[in-house]
């Protein structure tokens, strides 16, 4: 009898070893670890940047750019000669923060869209907005009844179309017993409908306006300025703090819909709620770059891979994993063949293609 | 907390899943839940979590309809426990899912308090040494576990668990009940349990219904439910139940009643 109780006991007590301290302590090392990826992201875009400002035809050092970039800020500690100070600002700047706000955007929408829908395919490129906001650029473009050169009609109709796509995917998200499944399989179904409505326009359209609608839908920074960047960057400025709020519920969502709701998530409450965001934000980005795909798929991935799934510090990094992809991916266009400049949407889908797969070889991600 | 249930009816579209159940669930009582494979225990469970609405009747907690208190108030006070499933959950921490169940409890931030006492609920059941293991490696019968810590950590008066055992080899499937077990007394809570094996119904719980095709087809304790003739009318199986000395009864599957039948036909 003795010995039976002892045994039980023993089983019991085995791994009492373990103190609390000693599992708050690695806890918080684990947190630690999310936050220093974070700040060690934060430089490394910052180092992008300066690398981008610094590349092009003026030839400018980084320290040059930096200065020129800090000199309209603090012009008590940082001088920049007149022509580092025009090509960064003027030239180079507004790209750089375009391709940031692109980046963060595209990530933290992937990184969400993949969290609600449940799906690690899903990203704006997979779901149908670019694709959305290709057919309203071509329809413009090629059927805008010659009003071709007319800037906001191309990005109106961009904006509109991908909001269009958006609001049939969160219009099925809302019906009765609507699961992630099915959000994912209409996005797709979407994504076919507008591509082959793209394609019907370019097919009758004049030569010069399809070659005008392929350009237009392959991403790229070239249509940068400042008032765009201005535009962008107060949508998703506006969108992250929004978004981040609902870190715990993207945690909880993660155990199912069930286990959700009983942990008291609204889940189609936040199902319609992050994507109405993240669309509006989404289309106020591709409205002015066209489709850069890849970066919504793959910067969400590779965060989690490194820093694990806990929304809160998941969310601001594949923001800034996505801007340094973009950025750097920027980078590698304008110097492989220059003055030639190659789409970045080009450079994300050839460079993210391969890292996704080196990823995926080398460790397996548990969720696929 | 007191659970009452009312003339409760569900439907999936043409077919009626729950027909007119009417039961209560006593403060700091543990309640299980036996019948065939769909007779609509999940069923049944999910409706009192309120993640099924059902066609007819009413839940009343303390009093209130369950109909008008927010999710959010519903995970204040009940704590649900689903089937496991070899499903893969996308990539994390033990700490960090059972720290999930103080969602209902926290704002944005998590504090150094709210850490300590998952950790105090992961030592609870047990599972402490497996804080900071990623939960998709774990075996079903500790996913199981986190599971149930989750729901504990929630502080809810009510745990509901839709056949926490199902999965698990013998040692597990005790020790699981054993911990629901010990944390309706300690904490003072009361448990709803759907469960197949009829010995763990009957050596942990107070009370059992027992469900046949969406009707509660008997109620009341292990002793009163479970008798030779019960089994065989829900479940069609002849079964040999040992009543020690006023013990829990313990019941010994001796053959199906259609393959006795058939064979008398045969013969």
């Amino acid at each position: 009898m003795d010995m039976t109780t002892d045994k039980g006991t023993a089983m019991n007590t085995l791994n009492v070893d373990i103190t609390d301290e000693e599992i708050l302590n690695r806890y918080q090392k684990y947190v630690g670890r999310k936050v220093t990826f974070i700040i060690s992201t934060i430089f490394i875009l910052i180092l992008f940047a300066g690398l981008a400002g610094s590349i092009g035809q003026a030839k400018i050092t980084i320290w040059e750019a930096y200065a020129a970039f800090f000199a309209k800020f603090l012009p008590d500690y940082f001088t920049a000669n007149w022509l580092a100070e025009t090509t960064v600002w003027n030239l180079r700047l507004p790209r750089i923060a375009l391709g940031i706000v692109t980046g963060a955007g595209l990530g933290i929408a992937g990184c969400i869209m993949q969290g609600v829908l449940k799906n690690p395919l899903a990203s704006p490129y997979t779901l149908g907005i670019s694709a959305g906001a290709s057919f309203g650029a071509s329809l413009a473009i090629i059927g805008g009844a010659g009003i071709i050169g007319g800037q906001y009609l191309i990005i109106g109709n961009a904006f509109f179309f991908s909001m269009l796509v958006s609001l049939i995917i969160i219009g099925f998200a809302g019906r009765r017993g609507a699961t992630p499944e099915t959000m994912v399989l209409v996005g797709i179904a979407i994504l076919y409908i507008f591509s082959a409505g793209t394609t019907l326009l370019q097919y009758f359209g004049e030569e010069s306006a399809v070659v005008q609608s392929v350009f237009w839908s392959v991403g790229s920074l070239e249509r940068a300025s400042w008032s765009k960047v201005y535009i962008c960057s107060a949508v998703v400025a506006a969108c992250i703090p929004l978004l981040m709020l609902k870190s715990w519920d993207l945690n909880i969502l993660t155990t199912g819909d069930d286990s959700a709701k009983s942990l008291g998530v609204n889940v189609k409450h936040i199902r319609v709620y992050t994507m109405s965001l993240i669309s509006l934000m989404v289309a106020s980005i591709v409205c002015f770059t066209g489709t850069i795909g890849f970066i919504g798929l793959v910067a969400p991935h590779i965060t989690r891979l490194v820093i694990g799934t806990d929304y809160r510090y998941l969310i601001p990094a594949s923001g800034i994993v996505g801007a340094i992809l973009i950025v750097g991916a920027d980078i590698v266009s304008r110097n492989i063949i220059p003055p030639i400049i190659i789409p970045v949407g080009v450079i994300t889908a050839f460079m993210g293609g391969p890292l996704f797969l080196y990823l995926i070889m080398r460790r397996r991600m548990g969720y696929f | 907390m007191k659970l009452v249930i009312k003339d409760l009816e569900f439907c999936y579209a043409s077919r009626t899943i729950l027909n007119k159940i009417t039961m209560e669930l006593r403060p700091s009582e543990m309640l299980g839940i036996i019948g065939p494979n769909g007779s609509g225990k999940s069923t049944l469970i999910q409706c009192i979590d309120g993640l099924l609405k059902p066609k007819m009747g009413s839940i009343l907690l303390d009093g209130s309809d369950i109909k008008y208190i927010s999710r959010k108030d519903m995970a204040k006070k009940m704590g649900y426990v689903p089937q496991t499933t070899s499903r893969s959950f996308f990539p994390s921490t033990v700490l960090d899912a059972v720290l999930m169940g103080r969602r209902p409890h926290l704002g944005w931030r998590s504090s150094d308090k709210d850490v300590r006492d998952v950790i105090e609920v992961l030592r609870l059941i047990g599972i402490e040494d497996l804080a900071m293991s990623d939960i998709n490696e774990l075996s079903g019968g500790q996913q199981q576990k986190v599971l149930i810590a989750r729901a504990i950590a929630q502080e809810p008066s009510v745990l509901l668990l839709d056949e926490p055992t199902s999965n698990l080899d013998i040692k597990h499937q005790l020790e699981v009940t054993e911990i629901i077990r010990e944390k309706v007394i300690e904490r003072n809570i009361s448990a709803i349990m759907a469960v197949h094996d009829l010995n763990l119904a009957s050596k942990y719980t107070d009370r059992i219904i027992m469900m046949k095709d969406g009707k509660i087809f008997d109620m009341g304790t292990p002793k009163s439910v479970l008798t030779a003739e019960n089994i065989r009318s829900v479940y069609g199986v002849v079964a040999e139940v040992i009543n020690n000395n006023g013990g829990s009864p313990h019941i010994i599957p001796v053959r199906s009643l259609r393959r006795y039948k058939s064979a008398i036909m045969g013969a």
